[in-house]
């Protein structure tokens, strides 16, 4: 059987929700797009539009109570199809395969490049009360990378979202100081970024720290 | 204040707006130690990010190995052996350990408490000498490895750590009878740096910080990972929200890691420490010399890194100063797509401004030290 084949045969039937998704359902209803869970994380996806609304729903429930944003960052899905969801079926149904010949590991060929827009914001909370755990993600397109801030809701969002800002070049509407936060304001591009090499140079900036307007010192 | 003041351990600039002595604006500038650990990440198998994790927290760097190597075995579904679960507890808590003396010392000696900071940075060189004992390294250890451990503890090693650690609570019982009850000490402290719990859970703060604002929050606590589930301790929690109480909780805490220790040796298994798991574990080396199969398995695992199945996972650690979790997108290759580091200096950092705002100058030197920023896990 070939892998062409091994692609071919149709997936299980998605498992039932675990419980803390089935309460998030039933609060959010129509504001999740998708939602799974794996290796016992829970996670929803979200339209970009509804982040706001759907965050404060999610902190204000009193059986969710998610008060703690633990992290916020952004992944760079430059080219790939979707989150890898598609990668991880191939691979569940190939694996006996490639435990058998080692060689097969070559033929799990990523499926070709979907319409899921570039970025995927992904927001990490946690219940300091009930201590669940969930992570909720929401796609931005490439060409206008902008989403609502958070930082009305949870204060900590603040620098998070200067962080992600800096490294990812997403732009928060309504965040209050927009900054960058590890890099200095000439820094050309946003390194995380799938396209930004690890080895691409920035132009050299002037020195205009005290002292910079006396001759230099002959070497 | 910074990049550079001898009032402060770490490089931060703080931009103060002062009213006389007070201080009416606050802007925390962070950044000064930024290498670019994700982007690093992102073109080194899985195995070789592990010496970089050792220097997010370079106080606590066990803590960090074991919360990347947990999140590995997480995202490829792997279990390991109870003796090398144990060790880790081990060597976590022996690393938690030397992150609060260290803490603890150097706020003290900032505040021109020198006798203490002298008694706890000697009980932080005997923590070090444990560390030295375990995988030959003061700091940068890279002990821990995905499904193991570097090697199985030291002969003996359970009777010299037993002693190391006594002495060493030892010389904190001297610290704490010159710092705690000191009037001049708890000035500095008590009522300083306040800030309600509720806005401490909005900033993101977890950690010593969290709980002494009441919080019993403690992930060793509340999602027992490794073998916390089995082993019996206190969270000690603070309520009045003050620099005083994070100091105490920092000081029970050192008392609490000291007892989870000696429990471990009382528990500890035999067995082997690494996980024999073909995914991450090189073959023996008399077969890869001998035999076709292994040689070629051996020279994959190192050429391509062990294969992890696609998909993402974040996992949480109680690291020194908070819930230190890392979160992985894996793309099915060696190289992770996505390694993002939740650090806790930097949230709780970022509650810095709310803390010093209002107060007096001065007392933004203990608020500061308490937090107990690492530029290398802050700034990344």
């Amino acid at each position: 059987m070939s892998a062409a084949e091994e692609q071919k045969t149709p997936a299980a039937a998605p498992p039932e929700p675990s419980a803390l998704l089935q309460k998030v359902i039933a609060r959010l209803g129509p504001l999740i797009m998708e939602h799974c869970s794996f290796r016992g994380d829970d996670r929803i996806h979200v339209a970009r539009e509804n982040i706001l609304e759907a965050a404060r729903v999610l902190r204000d429930s009193p059986e969710l109570g998610f008060d703690l944003l633990l992290d916020l960052t952004c992944v760079d899905y430059f080219g790939q199809p979707d989150d890898f969801e598609h990668a991880r079926e191939i691979w569940d149904r190939s694996h006996n395969l490639i435990r058998k010949s080692a060689e097969w590991r070559h033929r799990v060929n990523m499926p070709a490049r979907g319409d899921d827009p570039r970025f995927a914001m992904v927001y990490h909370l946690v219940s300091t009360r009930l201590l669940h755990r969930l992570r909720v993600k929401c796609r931005v397109p490439e060409d206008d990378p902008t989403i609502a801030s958070l930082s009305a809701l949870w204060a900590g969002a603040n620098w998070l979202e200067r962080e992600t800002f800096d490294l990812y070049g997403i732009r928060f509407n309504g965040h209050p100081d927009l900054r960058r936060i590890y890099l200095y304001d000439e820094f050309v591009g946003h390194p995380l970024r799938k396209d930004y090499a690890k080895h691409d140079e920035q132009p050299i900036q002037p020195y205009t720290g005290p002292g910079a307007q006396e001759p230099r010192r002959p070497h | 204040m910074g990049p550079s003041h001898p009032a402060t351990h770490g490089t931060v600039k703080m931009v103060l707006d002062l009213d006389g002595e007070r201080v009416i604006k606050a802007d925390v500038q962070v950044g000064y130690l930024h290498r670019g650990f994700e982007k690093e990440c992102e073109t080194g198998y899985y195995y070789q990010n592990i010496p970089y994790t050792d220097r997010l927290n370079y106080s606590s760097p066990m803590l960090n190995n074991v919360g990347y190597c947990l999140a590995v075995e997480k995202l490829m579904d792997l279990r390991t052996p109870p003796r090398c679960d144990f060790i880790r507890v081990i060597a976590g808590e022996i690393s938690r350990m030397s992150d609060h003396y260290l803490c603890i010392g150097a706020m003290a000696l900032e505040i021109a408490a020198m006798t203490p900071f002298l008694y706890v940075i000697e009980a932080r060189e005997l923590m070090c000498d444990l560390l030295d004992a375990l995988c030959g390294a003061r700091v940068t250890t890279n002990y821990i490895r995905i499904g193991g451990v570097l090697a199985d503890l030291p002969e003996g090693f359970d009777s010299f750590a037993t002693g190391r650690l006594d002495s060493s609570l030892r010389l904190l019982d001297d610290a704490d009878k010159l710092l705690t009850e000191n009037p001049v000490f708890r000035e500095r402290l008590e009522g300083t740096g306040h800030l309600a719990p509720e806005a401490l859970i909005a900033h993101g703060v977890t950690g010593p910080l969290l709980r002494a604002g009441g919080v019993p929050y403690d992930v060793r606590r509340v999602q027992p990972y490794l073998v916390y589930g089995e082993l019996d301790f206190d969270v000690p929690v603070g309520e009045r929200s003050d620099n005083y109480d994070r100091y105490l909780v920092r000081l029970e805490e050192l008392r609490q890691s000291r007892r989870m220790i000696a429990q471990c040796f009382e528990k500890i298994p035999a067995g082997p420490v690494n996980s024999d798991d073909p995914r991450v574990r090189w073959p023996r080396k008399g077969k890869v010399f001998g035999r076709m199969e292994e040689l070629i398995d051996q020279f994959k695992l190192v050429t391509e890194g062990g294969l992890v199945p696609p998909g993402e996972v974040y996992h949480a650690i109680e690291g020194a100063n908070g819930e230190l979790g890392f979160y992985l997108v894996s793309d099915g290759t060696g190289k992770p797509f996505k390694c993002r580091c939740r650090a806790p200096s930097f949230s709780n950092m970022s509650a810095l401004e709310k803390m010093i705002t209002g107060g007096m100058l001065a007392d933004v030197v203990p608020t500061f030290d308490l937090i107990n920023m690492i530029g290398g896990e802050c700034d990344r």
